[in-house]
């Protein structure tokens, strides 16, 4: 997995609540064996009309928001679905931070699996920055994961919460399994005494 | 005597390996279900770095998502080429890993979440994960049951392990006996319309009292399928004699001297008198209506004899969500919910796809016709339901009635496979989801039971199941 970078740059809002898993990248995307290339894809039915034209009002087809790299979205994003095709695909657009009340637990999960940043914050804050968000080019919110701090574009600074061992993994790119090697003295032991005690599982 | 435990504190404690100073635990998984759309690139990862799968003999693998689920299935050509890749690369990572494996040809086969506790391989206080959302399913059974994404999948397969902090306690207690004509599925619409589909969040949800324990096993696995849908990371219902003698005497369930020791075991799944939950929800069974979703998200619920509402009666985000949904839905505010018309109707998915459910759908179906035009398709859960509905006679029903009898599958669950909806086409569908795009691109979706699924095939119009009287 790829280091995560601090990010200054160009948020899209997306004040919508309840973002699920489904439009972030719709089921005929998940037909792929691969995890790259699906970042046309992203809000598919959103974004583009039955015929494959661009729906010009949705946000990322504006031109300011072409290029974005954070999102700021309404609360509970990323739910349904379990897919890591959705962090895939917005990871694949360009996307390493979402900026949100609310999270849920799979997507937020699978996000640092793939070097994205999902960042929670109180409702002012996610308000200030939707605000923001909404001046396209001319404003830039940036994100500093080592100090734990967003901005807005006139220097307002949030501090957010973030697991620590998460963070840590994020910013030297480790790869979870590797991690888990490690432990697995423990995870044998583990084995050994269950197979004892409770051999039908 | 050590503090008052939940069942979720007892089982979690049993399948901690590891846990670090900041309280990241490695969680020992006891069974791992795969199936082909979230496993691809989890396989391949293990094949690039060189690692195998750890407990082969722990991990069960199923296609379900997109097989067809035509008669003629059998036929390559019935797929469409990227689900045919898909399907061929499970058997290829099943054979070349060692996994237990169920094709498509295998009588066995079908919807991961039944062909699990149907094969035996879901049993109490366990853990099991699975790539897919709707593993809460086998919470059903008092085990720790929950979904996964396809980097954790390639952890689970490499480590037999998953990188966890433990969630908070909810208890969800359905007090009192359901009135005629409401089912598991209108219990656990009518949590998530009261607890919304992020209340949930950060929680492992305990559903009890006397209308959870009133149910039998299928309708269990029902009401936990969907904990997902209220946001939590599992749903769990302790066990009793009930699921006991469902597990008694499955394929893969334990026998003999193992079976007693493991009833001993699973005896002590309960939460202690005085354990902690962080939060309570109480609803009286007795107020649960057969209900249905109206909208976009499975917290749009309300009694079948209410009124579509207006974006007015919201605040905050959840207004423009409405106007969007209301639009998406074809729907007008004040509109009565029976008033609505339906095209098309799916019975079938891991939430109402077990014999039970089509039992139920069958006894609303008999002697009846669908109404005309409509299209109307059964998906058993499991090859195994499809043939037992045969020889119970059910099959014969639906097909009278004017159903398409199906494979068995994921089908318009998700519609990654040809059965699909059309834009604007609407259904009243069993399964759990009712997102934009879900059935199909356009499509629009109405939750239900089975029953009410039956009836709204009959009269063509979303139907309250408590004043249908058949077309005879
Ligand atoms: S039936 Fe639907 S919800 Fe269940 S596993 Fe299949 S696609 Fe997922």
């Amino acid at each position: 997995m790829d280091k995560f970078t601090n990010v200054s740059g160009v948020a899209a809002p997306m004040p919508l609540v309840n973002i699920d898993t489904d439009m972030i990248i719709p089921k005929q995307f998940l037909k792929t064996i691969k995890r790259s290339g699906l970042g046309v894809n992203l809000f598919d039915e959103m974004r583009y009309n039955a015929d494959g034209s661009e729906i010009a009002d949705f946000v990322l087809n504006q031109p300011a928001y072409r290029n974005a790299e954070i999102i700021v979205a309404g609360e509970n994003f990323g739910c349904g679905s379990s897919r890591e095709h959705a962090p895939w695909a917005l990871k694949d657009f360009g996307v390493s931070v979402v900026i949100s009340e609310s999270f849920a637990d799979i997507f937020y999960n699978n996000c640092f699996k793939n070097g994205i940043l999902p960042i929670m914050l109180p409702k002012e804050a996610v308000e200030t920055l939707m605000d923001d968000a909404t001046k396209g080019e001319n404003a830039r919110i940036s994100v500093d994961l080592e100090n734990q701090t967003v901005s807005a574009t006139d220097g307002t600074e949030f501090a957010f919460e973030v697991d620590a061992f998460k963070k840590h993994c994020l910013l030297n790119g480790l790869d979870d399994i590797g991690l888990t090697y490690q432990k697995i003295d423990a995870i044998d032991a583990f084995e050994k005494a269950q197979a004892e005690k409770t051999p039908w599982l | 005597m050590s503090a008052p435990k939940t069942l979720y504190d007892k089982i979690w404690d049993a399948h901690v390996a590891d846990e670090a100073e900041d309280g990241t635990c490695l969680l020992y998984i006891d069974r791992h279900l795969v199936h082909e759309v979230t496993s691809p690139q989890a396989f391949e990862g293990l094949r690039m770095a060189g690692r195998t799968v750890r407990a082969p003999e722990k991990t069960i693998a199923v296609p379900d998502h997109n097989v067809p689920t035509t008669l003629d299935r059998a036929d390559p050509a019935t797929m469409t080429e990227d689900s045919r890749i898909q399907v061929e690369a499970l058997d290829k990572n099943a054979k070349e890993f060692g996994v237990h494996y169920y094709p498509v040809s295998d009588v066995r086969q079908g919807i991961v979440h039944i062909v699990g506790p149907e094969q035996g391989w879901t049993l109490p206080g366990m853990t099991v994960v699975c790539g897919d959302s709707h593993t809460a399913t086998h919470g059903a059974f008092g085990a720790l049951a929950h979904g996964i994404g396809t980097s954790e999948v390639e952890h689970v397969l490499a480590t037999q392990t998953l990188i966890q902090k433990k969630s908070k306690n909810m208890k969800v207690e359905i007090t009192g006996s359901l009135r005629p004509g409401v089912t598991a599925k209108d219990i656990t619409m009518n949590v998530i319309g009261k607890t919304g589909t992020a209340g949930g969040t950060g929680f492992v949800i305990e559903y009890c009292g006397q209308a959870i324990e009133e149910l039998s096993m299928e309708g269990r696995m029902t009401v936990c399928n969907m904990a997902i849908e209220g946001g939590a990371r599992a749903g769990l219902i302790a066990p009793d004699q009930k699921t006991f003698d469902y597990c008694n005497g499955r394929p893969n369930a334990p026998k003999g001297a193992e079976w007693d020791a493991a009833l001993e075991n699973w005896k002590t799944l309960f939460t202690d008198e005085g354990a902690h939950f962080d939060e309570v929800i109480t609803i009286k069974g007795e107020d649960i209506a057969p209900s249905v979703t109206w909208g976009t998200s499975p917290e749009d619920v309300l009694p079948i004899d209410a009124l579509v509402p207006s974006p007015s009666d919201f605040t905050g985000g959840k207004v423009a969500a409405v106007e969007r949904a209301l639009a998406y839905m074809g729907l007008e505010a004040g509109q009565k919910l029976t008033d609505v018309k339906i095209d098309t109707v799916f019975i079938g998915s891991c939430t109402n796809g077990r014999i039970e459910d089509l039992r139920a759908a069958a006894g609303v179906l008999k002697g009846q016709k669908i109404k005309d035009g409509m299209r109307a398709m059964v998906v058993p859960g499991s090859g195994l339901v499809r043939a037992q509905a045969e020889e119970e006679g059910l099959a014969q029903i639906f097909k009278d009635a004017g159903f398409e009898w199906r494979m068995a599958g994921c089908s318009m669950c998700l519609a990654m496979n040809p059965d699909q909806l059309k834009p604007e086409e609407r259904c009243a569908a069993t399964s759990n989801r009712n997102f934009e795009g879900r059935q199909g691109r356009g499509g629009r979706t109405h939750l239900v039971s089975p029953v009410m699924a039956a009836a709204a095939a009959v009269t063509g119009k979303l139907t309250d199941i408590r004043s249908f009287e058949g077309a005879a």
